[in-house]
């Protein structure tokens, strides 16, 4: 399936460019403060900061130690990285200040030395920071800066921002701090790969940064160039909300499901790498023999790596029979390849083994099953008495909570009897604090009771009290993701998400999208996005759109430029997005003769995120 | 003996020049000079050439070079007692003049008067001065102007005579006093450096980032030194002092004596010094009239000549062309203006007037009570085209085009005597260069037509050269004028780089010319005329006689939306001159919100900033707005604000969250919100360590959902409660350690601790559902291994989960042996599962025989081996009855 690319898919852009950027950047900032100096970083900050700049560069500049910065006092800091001060306000600022400087400024007072203090935000500085500093009485002792680090280039066509709270701080608690930053991603890009051609949207937060980034573009020179980006399209992650919920069953997403892979790497445990170490893994294209499985369905996988593994026997067998001559070729040309591509095809084998274990077992089955029937609306009622049994089985407090999710949005709010029922064994097994992530999931819209007749809820009457005021317009705004319905029903019927279960799907040879799960369910976002970019807009889909709660727009852009460029489409998720829809899209592009770019505010999976959206003060 | 040879009237000058080949000793010199100077050194008036513009030129011959000494202006200014009895700073690059008459007056009653004159003595600010007795005058590299006081204070004012600010030279000072000071320029800034009653110099490099340096103490100095100099070399800033015949250099940390090469003790005591604009020539004047040059590394002597005056010179220069190798010093004293060049030659002039000198990059000028001159070198390309019967090809050039003008075909013949030599380029680009260094509009204009002319035969000349002389000098020209006053030659102006001019315009508030230059030098707006713009604005919003309406209204007009002018900046001005209503009616016109907002608050104009943020949709703006704001008002008020502005409230609750949850509670209190106020109990009775209290906080949250109509929440949190005391109370009894478990972890850790009839208990009194209960009990049962208990109680009731549960639970603790006994209680859908689970495939076979269900018996063979072959058969058979049927 790898293979079957359109040979006239057009080339991605380079992206080793923005590392590049990222790099001289933090360089740069560095130099500020020459000679000595120590770091002191961010714990979330960790594994970003090694994609763009590893332990030798930092040292190049007069890095001289490294420090993780967790909250206790430190006896030397110079320069201090704090972090991106994390959606929760500054929390980790002010933890991270009030803590660390005076303790580490007292320390040197106190020793008699002098040093000089210097905070790096990333990615960029809030007027709030400085307030903190102000308010600690520290203001003059440290000077700030920015580092305006956006973009991580995970892969050759992913993109992260790095943003994890991204989801929680806009869709939960309507702080849209991290628009701005989005729209200054984006216009880093369209300042390196654009002019965009043309550029679509749908929800509230596309929309914002979109509108963010209009505003950078009319304030900063534009200078002609050759595009190298086409078309964009930016997703908030609220429009679809059962494609993440989903489990996911193509190797990339599944490995993230059971390992997390994090900045994209991965962690394989003993079990995996069958010895008694841990291996940390890069997952990225130039793993052969991940590029090539990365896309497939879990089932195919094993039946590929065998034949990978017959095959490099092959190799490795050729050498009998050679003469010298040729066993000399052979090691200085091949076998290193081999070997590396041994020692990946072995560890790709472990894993998949592990996740084997894992994953074919009966309750994974009935898992899936049930996950089917609920996305078809098919035997709701089993569904219920499943998801039942799974939180009195004590499986799992995320998986519990993920099905409830699922099931209330795909049956728009569950039944009152249900919804309490389930919530109270839910309550009862895992603790009442819960009641606070029920009432965020509620907010969120995640999951919801279905309300007898069509009264309006205590929040909508209340911002439709405030809507005559001009400036509760953005009010609404933020908070109409409360009173959104969800519509999957009609949705699904409307743009035939569930392919005919009648027929038998062959995973083999995938027909659409609908693969990557199992060929139960063609996920809505990347639906969106082929029926957009088939139409050149909205048009046609006026329907969906309403069912979607609006907000969608379309811009034609500056450039009109025919060439392939216009085939690359970029592709923003506001709020995250999973691998599976990162498979789906390279599916389609395959398909279509697209290469898509996916951008991202962080990778996102079913776990992480009801995680974000837990409240238990445990 | 006579040496006026030829008057020259070449290119505009009128001049005389010596004839070098008769010079063979010094003598003629001194025996022509004692005579009669005046003779050989007329000033001649040109009026004609130079258009009405009364500059003179006087051009002499001092070898090796030819010395040129132009007038730039006649002084606007009308001095009544001229330049005597004054203290006087010029700055160099054509700076501004500033003059304290009588600095030592220091009746009250009449105070001295301080003056600021631009370089063409055009009045620009004039006070009495109030404040101590100055020492010295001086002008930092930013046109400011520094009073050194006699208490070691400096003042510094602007241009337009505004106090700015002021430092002190170091405490000690007011008791010894300042005998002498030298304000000097390094690539650091500007510094200052005194020496003080105590015979002890005071250095500071850049007063801007002023570090002061007290340097060492000079062996056997009483009183101030003869004379002294401050050197700027190797990064070092060291002073040079001559104490009577000793020489010292002064650094940081010693004091060393030195003696320059060549220097014979017997020349006498040193009582003037001056080193060059560049730091890199010394010029040493004894009294016995001997003059030394070198260079100030003191390693190299470069001449001394006798000027046979033994008087110390009020003043002495240096005089050189950068890059030129001949410089020359000027010495002045009273009535006399001497120029002694490298090779021992002098000239006098004579002066009416007392003078002061300006040392420049290029030259030095000279200011009296009545006009300016400037005293250069002449560059070696003027030097070229102007002597007598010159053949270089731009003087042939020049006499071409002359002649063209005189439609005389002697054009052709110069022409063709130039092109002979393949030499025409270069005239055209000598032209040019002259043309650049000429300070006379006329004679400029003859050279660029002139080369103008020439270009026309070249075919592949870049014009670019010609077209950027022509630009600058147009724009130097500007500058000159006697209204403008900056009298900057080429040399300079390239010094000093068209942004600074620019700046220098703008901050002697000329904004239409600054405007007109940018346009026409075509600068990018960004850095031209918008920034000229900024300023003006900044400037016009202080001007109290207009009213704020015509003021916003000119500045709107004017500055419309040029990039990068911020509004906010100049409305930030009008706020600093107290004009807060000018200011927010600026700020309207300000795009972007994160610099509007700022201001507003500093203006204390709290509500408009908070709906300009709340406009702008920047949240972290508004958040900077709402913090402010909280500790602006007081809370009732504060509230209020936010209850306008939701956007506001919400991200305010969104910090309360974390920092401040009392708060929180009155939020919401205020709100009457009682789900959430709930919500806030809940939260806080899980930060709470001590039972009752945390009882109490509960017992909040119920009333609470009770008066949001949350029934459900508040049973869930009474369960809670119930639990709690519950917990609490098995604790004491059997110190179990169950507090803050949930329920079913609670009911686990009872049975994992054989607790059963306490676990029967919360079953019943929480009505767990039986199915949970059941799959609890049999899981902790597996788990403990207790296969006779788990056997009992399968059989205490029907089981509500089933009996497949049983048999799974079994095997996943590996007993097949328990799991066989519940196989049989299956129910019959799931009895071919049960008997897989076990492993026991003909068991499975005979259940899905008997219910003939073709996927049961497909799936049992996936599980056969080919050791079972009668099953398989069995099967098979089974299927293809099943299928007929």
């Amino acid at each position: 399936m790898a293979h079957s690319a359109r040979r006239d898919s057009p080339e991605l852009p380079d992206f080793s460019l923005l590392k590049r950027l990222a790099r001289d950047q933090l360089i740069y900032l560095l130099e500020q403060l020459p000679g000595k100096k120590d770091l002191f970083i961010d714990a979330d900050l960790m594994s970003p900061l090694d994609r763009i700049a590893n332990v030798s560069t930092l040292k190049q500049h007069e890095v001289d130690k490294l420090y993780k910065v967790e909250y206790k006092p430190i006896v030397s800091i110079i320069l201090a990285l704090a972090s991106k001060l994390s959606g929760m306000f500054f929390h980790i600022a002010s933890c991270c200040i009030s803590l660390v400087v005076p303790d580490v400024a007292n320390a040197d007072k106190a020793a008699g030395r002098f040093r000089r203090y210097k905070i790096i935000f990333t990615p960029q500085k809030f007027y709030a920071c400085e307030a903190v500093l102000e308010e600690q009485g520290i203001f003059g002792d440290v000077t700030t800066d920015e580092w305006a680090f956006y973009l991580l280039p995970l892969d050759d066509d992913i993109i992260s921002l790095e943003l994890p709270e991204f989801f929680r701080d806009n869709f939960l608690a309507g702080d849209q701090r991290w628009v701005r930053t989005a729209g200054s991603a984006l216009h880093l890009l369209h300042t390196v790969y654009g002019p965009f051609s043309k550029i679509h949207g749908i929800g509230r937060f596309s929309k914002m940064a979109y509108e963010s980034w209009r505003e950078q573009v009319e304030e900063g020179e534009t200078k002609a160039r050759q595009a190298e980006i086409g078309k964009v399209f930016l997703i908030d992650r609220d429009v679809d909300y059962v494609t993440p919920l989903c489990s996911q069953v193509v190797y990339e997403g599944l490995v993230d499901d059971i390992f997390r892979i994090k900045c994209g790497c991965v962690e394989f445990g003993t079990d995996v790498t069958s010895s008694d170490k841990r291996v940390k893994v890069m997952l990225n294209s130039q793993d052969k023999v991940f590029d090539e499985i990365r896309n497939e369905h879990f089932s195919n996988v094993f039946g590929f790596l065998s034949q990978k593994a017959k095959n490099l026997q092959t190799a490795y067998d050729k050498r009998r029979g050679m003469d010298i001559q040729q066993i000399k070729t052979f090691v200085s040309e091949e076998l290193k390849g081999l070997k590396q591509e041994h020692r990946l095809l072995s560890l790709h084998i472990g894993a998949s083994e592990s996740m084997m274990k894992k994953k074919t077992k009966q309750d994974f089955q009935e898992l899936l099953k049930t996950e089917h029937s609920l996305l078809e609306g098919f035997e709701i009622r089993e569904c219920i008495t499943f998801i039942e049994e799974h939180i009195n089985r004590q499986v799992s407090m995320i998986e519990s909570l993920r099905l409830l999710c699922l099931l209330s949005i795909t049956e728009n709010g569950l039944l009152p009897k249900d919804y309490r029922s389930l919530k109270a064994q839910y309550l009862q097994s895992y603790g009442v604090d819960h009641l606070l992530t029920f009432a965020n999931l509620k907010q969120s819209g995640l999951l919801v009771e279905q309300q007898p007749g069509e009264t309006l809820t205590v929040m909508e009457s209340k911002v439709g009290k405030l809507v005559n005021d001009k400036a509760a317009g953005k009010l609404t705004d933020a908070f109409s993701s409360l009173a959104k319905k969800s519509h999957f029903r009609a949705l699904s019927k409307k743009l035939n998400l569930v392919p005919k279960s009648d027929e038998e799907y062959d995973l083999r040879v995938p027909r659409d999208m609908a693969y990557i799960f199992s060929g139960a369910y063609v996920p809505l976002s990347c639906k969106l996005v082929e029926q957009v970019l088939e139409r050149d807009g909205w048009t046609g889909l006026e329907e969906v759109t309403r069912l979607l709660n609006g907000h969608e727009f379309s811009v034609t852009g500056s450039s009109r430029a025919k060439n392939d460029a216009q085939r690359i489409v970029l592709v923003m998720f506001l709020g995250g997005c999973t691998f599976s829809e990162i498979s789906a899209l390279r599916f389609l592009g395959r398909e279509r003769g697209y290469k898509f770019i996916v951008v991202t505010t962080a990778i996102t999976n079913s776990s992480r995120l009801i995680e974000t959206l837990l409240d238990n003060h445990a | 003996m006579v040496s006026v040879l030829t008057e020259w009237t070449c290119g505009g000058h009128v001049g005389f020049i010596l004839d070098r080949k008769r010079f063979t000793t010094r003598a003629p010199w001194r025996i022509l000079h004692c005579r009669s100077p005046d003779l050989l050194f007329t000033r001649v008036s040109t009026p004609a050439l130079s258009r009405g513009s009364l500059s003179s030129h006087t051009m002499f011959f001092l070898p090796p070079s030819d010395f040129l000494k132009t007038e730039l202006y006649e002084m606007s200014w009308n001095l009544r007692d001229g330049l005597r009895d004054s203290l006087v700073a010029a700055a160099p690059y054509g700076g501004p003049i500033a003059l304290l008459r009588e600095p030592h007056r220091r009746s009250p009653s009449s105070r001295p008067q301080l003056e600021i004159y631009s370089a063409s003595g055009v009045d620009i600010a004039s006070f009495p001065w109030k404040s101590g007795p100055v020492v010295q005058l001086g002008w930092t590299v930013s046109d400011e102007l520094l009073c050194i006081q006699e208490d070691g204070s400096v003042l510094i004012y602007d241009l337009f005579g505004s106090f700015k600010r002021h430092f002190t030279m170091g405490q000690e000072v007011v008791q010894t006093q300042v005998l002498e000071a030298k304000v000097f320029h390094s690539p650091y800034g500007t510094g200052v450096a005194i020496v003080t009653g105590s015979s002890r110099f005071t250095l500071a490099t850049n007063i801007d980032d002023l570090k002061l340096r007290r340097l060492p103490e000079v062996p056997g100095l009483q009183g101030k030194p003869s004379c002294w100099v401050v050197l700027t070399q190797d990064r070092q800033t060291k002073v040079l002092l001559s104490n009577g015949p000793e020489l010292y250099i002064l650094d940081n940390t010693s004091c060393t004596a030195v003696c320059p090469p060549g220097f014979s003790p017997q020349v006498g005591n040193i009582v003037q010094m001056a080193v060059s604009f560049s730091y890199k020539y010394l010029a040493l004047f004894t009294d016995t009239g001997h003059l030394w040059t070198g260079s100030s590394h003191l390693q190299d002597k470069l001449s001394e000549v006798d000027t046979k005056k033994t008087p110390t010179p009020k003043h002495m220069v240096w005089c050189r062309r950068p890059k030129s190798q001949q410089p020359s010093v000027v010495l002045m004293w009273d009535r006399l203006l001497l120029v002694a060049g490298v090779c021992g030659d002098t000239i006098q002039f004579p002066l009416e007037d007392p003078c002061v000198l300006v040392g420049e990059l290029d030259g030095v000028r000279i200011i009296s009570s009545t006009n300016q001159e400037l005293l250069q070198e002449v560059p070696l390309v003027c030097q070229d085209m102007f002597k007598i019967a010159s053949m270089a090809p731009g003087a042939l050039l020049l006499e071409a085009h002359r002649e063209y003008e005189k439609s005389s075909q002697k054009a052709d013949e110069y022409l063709r005597e130039i092109k002979e030599q393949s030499m025409l380029g270069e005239a055209v680009r000598q032209c040019v260069e002259a043309a650049g260094h000429e300070y006379d509009p006329s004679t400029q204009k003859s050279l660029l037509r002139a080369a103008s002319f020439g270009k026309c035969f070249l075919t592949d000349f870049s014009p670019d050269q010609f077209v950027t002389t022509c630009r600058e000098l147009r724009v130097l020209n500007g500058v000159r004028e006697n209204g403008v006053g900056l009298p900057l030659t080429h040399t300079q102006f390239k010094q000093m780089t068209l942004q600074v001019l620019i700046d220098r315009l703008v901050y002697r508030q000329f904004y239409p010319l600054a405007i007109e230059m940018c346009r026409y030098l075509k600068i990018p707006d960004y850095q031209g005329v918008s920034r000229v713009l900024k300023h003006w604005a900044s400037c016009k919003v202080q001007q109290k006689d207009l009213s704020d309406d015509a003021i916003a209204r000119v500045v709107c007009v004017k500055v419309g939306d040029s990039p990068g002018v911020s509004y906010s900046h100049i409305a930030a001005k009008a706020y600093e001159c107290g004009r807060t209503e000018l200011a927010i009616k600026l700020l309207d016109s300000e795009a972007r919100s994160g610099e509007q907002v700022p201001l507003l608050l500093k203006m204390k104009r709290s509500q408009l900033a908070l709906s300009k943020a709340v406009e702008s949709g920047d949240t972290d703006l508004v958040y900077t707005v709402v913090s402010y704001l909280k500790n602006e008002m007081n809370r009732g008020d504060f509230f209020m604000t936010l209850r306008n502005q939701p956007v506001a409230l919400s991200l305010y609750r969104q910090f309360c969250k974390l920092q401040e949850q009392e708060t929180l509670k009155d939020l919401y209190n205020q709100d009457d919100d009682h789900q959430e106020l709930a919500n806030y109990y809940v939260t806080a009775s899980y930060r709470e360590k001590r039972l009752d209290s945390r009882l109490s906080l509960l017992q909040s949250a119920i009333d609470e959902y009770n008066k949001a109509k949350n029934e459900f929440s508040a049973k869930m949190t009474e369960d809670e409660m119930r639990l709690l005391r519950f917990q609490r109370k098995l604790d004491d009894e059997k110190g179990a350690g169950l507090l803050g478990l949930s329920l079913q972890a609670t009911m686990e850790a009872l049975l994992s601790l054989g607790l059963h009839k306490q676990t029967e208990q919360l079953y019943r009194d929480f009505r767990v559902p039986d199915k949970r209960y059941w799959w609890l009990k049999l899981m902790s049962l597996a788990e403990k291994e207790e296969w006779e208990e788990l056997e009992k109680f399968s059989k205490s009731k029907k089981s509500p989960i089933g009996y497949l549960a049983f048999v799974d639970v079994c095997m996943k603790s590996n007993n097949k042996y328990e799991a066989k006994k519940y196989v049989s209680k299956v129910t019959p859908e799931q009895k071919v599962k049960a008997h897989l689970a076990v492993s026991d495939l003909e068991g499975a076979a005979d259940a899905a025989i008997e219910r003939k269900n073709d996927a049961e018996m497909g799936a049992i063979l996936s599980r056969c081996s080919a050791s079972d072959r009668l099953l398989i058969d069995r099967l098979n058979r089974a299927r293809a009855a099943a299928a007929k049927k």
